[in-house]
């Protein structure tokens, strides 16, 4: 007797679900490390292609690119915690107070408008206002898209934090800065971190709004790698693609053991 | 908190003061970048197109017009409808309602197996199902494209074990652009099921199993209308980025596969494009979206009211 919880087939289907999600990812890996020209057959194990992503003919391109995509994503996402971090502290010390839904109905929406209407819809307004796009119009958009994703661990953290502690400094007389800064932020930060962290990767995740907004010899790391593919998956876009993997992992798992350690601290 | 107080919320008022100030920044990002880009959207879909893409402001139902109706090579005979826009959509929903349903059946099952293991191997689980979440969805959509393609690893292996003795012509097929799209978006159908798994109160199918019901019996009468919440969110969740979605039809599809996404990216590449028109069809898409919100948002009011 295994019990209700059991169903016949469902390990099965999990399992499946593991091999789909990670079959792509892990040959794409493997095929980085080829050391043939050609992406078909396998000519033994070799550094070639990462060397190629750092030296090769494409090397500028793909260092522009990643630098763009890097500083984007850090101030993106910084801006988009700060915004986050003001607003979850209204939104949940705030006590109740008119327009909190719409408010609320306002933050969630970069994820309610599909990227693609975000994408035409950011690229008439930047060509409206005769805002020539490139660098900042990227930067502006990311920020935007970004804030929702900083603010749900930042509220749900903030939530989850008694407000008796910041009572009890304001009555030995802290100010309500000195409150937020020495009790209520480092309470806060395992959710500003995954706040942080999340808006991060998302924002070097994005290529359709980057795509519209990015103008003319503007690139990020997807948009050079989505160039690059237009014309064959070639063995240096897998290196680069195995790197950015790599950067990935590396983000949830630091993510992960942030919120570990956040929920260790609150018990 | 666990100890201390059985309340842990903490929904003090200690900043009722300033929530103007606080509030600030998302109302004036949020609202200049992108419900004033929306508003402006709306009208750019009722302007005149310019000849090499950008718009003149005269007001007109053109967009509109040549999305839903032909009225021949030059404009004077009497209108038809015109089926060439209303296909791109039908087939769009077409293709993300099958992306959901795979989504469905087999995030389901996986999310169902993770909600009843013990805690500790239930982390590593919930773990593995995220990390390709965060992984750039560009790369993962070129990694399947590299893996399903006619010479590709996944033919070769199905050839070598004799399964097969053509390679499959998977590349450019509606099933590519489902399964990628499912490829794309599975994570999303899984967490919020396995949220209300998590929930779920099996002294629930106990009673149901010393009624003598079941396994499946059980799981169609009693766990299914209880776990109904996640499973409409993980719907959702799949089902509108993928309507919309760019990559896995523009990379994984052909000609004949041709979506929402691309159709409107289309209408913005250089002086073929046509902006009133893109605009109109971003339009008409996220009237979609919101009536599929819409009905979503009104399904759990009445949800909760019971």
């Amino acid at each position: 007797m295994k019990g209700v919880r059991h169903y016949p087939g469902f390990l099965a289907m999990a399992v499946a679900c593991l091999v789909i999600l990670y079959a792509p990812l892990i040959v794409v890996t493997i095929y980085s490390f080829n050391g043939s020209t050609s992406i078909t057959s396998w000519g033994g194990f070799s550094w070639r292609w990462y060397a190629d992503v750092f030296t090769g003919p494409e090397a500028p391109r793909f260092k522009a690119a990643a630098w763009n995509s890097i500083t984007i994503a850090v101030i993106a996402a910084t801006s988009a915690t700060a915004i986050a971090v003001a607003a979850s502290l209204a939104m949940i010390r705030g006590g109740r107070f008119k327009g909190k839904s719409a408010t609320f109905a306002l933050i969630n929406l970069p994820l309610m408008v599909p990227e693609i209407v975000i994408a035409v819809a950011t690229l008439i307004f930047f060509s409206a206002i005769g805002l020539t796009t490139g660098y900042l119009t990227i930067l502006i958009a990311h920020i935007t898209f970004c804030i929702p994703f900083a603010y749900l661990p930042i509220a749900a953290r903030l939530q989850g934090i008694e407000d008796a502690y910041e009572q009890a400094a304001r009555d030995l007389y802290a100010t309500r800065w000195q409150a937020f800064r020495l009790i209520l932020m480092p309470l806060m930060m395992p959710g500003i971190i995954s706040g942080f962290l999340l808006a991060f990767i998302i924002s070097l995740d994005d290529f359709i709004i980057t795509n519209f907004v990015k103008g003319a010899g503007m690139e990020t790391l997807p948009t050079a790698i989505f160039g690059s593919v237009k014309q064959g998956i070639k063995p240096n876009i897998m290196a680069i693609s195995t790197m950015m993997l790599a950067v990935s992992i590396l983000f949830v798992t630091l993510s992960y053991y942030v919120n570990r350690i956040g929920q260790r601290t609150r018990s | 908190m666990a100890g201390i107080t059985p309340t842990p919320q903490g929904n003090g008022s200690g900043y009722r003061g300033i929530v103007g100030p606080l509030l600030i920044p998302t109302w004036a990002v949020i609202g200049i970048f992108l419900v004033l880009p929306v508003l402006l959207m709306a009208v750019y879909s009722f302007l005149t197109k310019e000849f090499r893409g950008g718009v003149v402001w005269d007001f007109t139902l053109a967009a509109y017009d040549q999305f839903f109706l032909n009225r021949g090579l030059f404009g004077d005979e009497p209108p038809v409808i015109e089926w060439t826009y209303i296909t791109i959509f039908s087939r769009s929903i077409w293709q993300a309602a099958v992306a959901t349903l795979i989504c469905l059946i087999v995030g389901f099952p996986t999310a169902w197996f993770i909600a009843t293991r013990p805690p500790q191997t239930r982390a590593i689980w919930l773990f593995l199902v995220t990390i390709p979440y965060w992984v750039n969805l560009l790369i993962r959509t070129v990694s399947l494209k590299f893996l399903i393609r006619e010479n590709g690893p996944l033919n070769e292996s199905l050839m070598s074990i004799g399964l097969i003795t053509d390679p499959l012509p998977l590349v450019n097929t509606n099933l590519a652009v489902q399964l990628g799209l499912f490829y794309s978006y599975l994570p999303f159908m899984v967490l919020p099921i396995y949220a209300a798994v998590e929930r779920y109160n099996f002294a629930l199918s106990e009673a149901a199993a010393d009624l003598y019901a079941s396994r499946w019996v059980t799981l169609r009468e009693i766990v299914l209308p209880v776990v109904k919440p996640g499973i409409i969110a993980g719907c959702i969740l799949v089902f509108v980025p993928s309507l919309g979605a760019f990559l896995a039809p523009d990379l994984l599809g052909g000609a004949k596969t041709f979506m929402i996404g691309s159709l409107i990216d289309e209408q913005f590449r250089g002086s073929q494009g046509n902006w009133p028109f893109g605009a109109a069809a971003a339009m008409i898409l996220m009237t979609l979206v919101l009536i599929v919100l819409t009905i979503y948002a009104r399904a759990q009011a009445r949800g909760e009211a019971k």
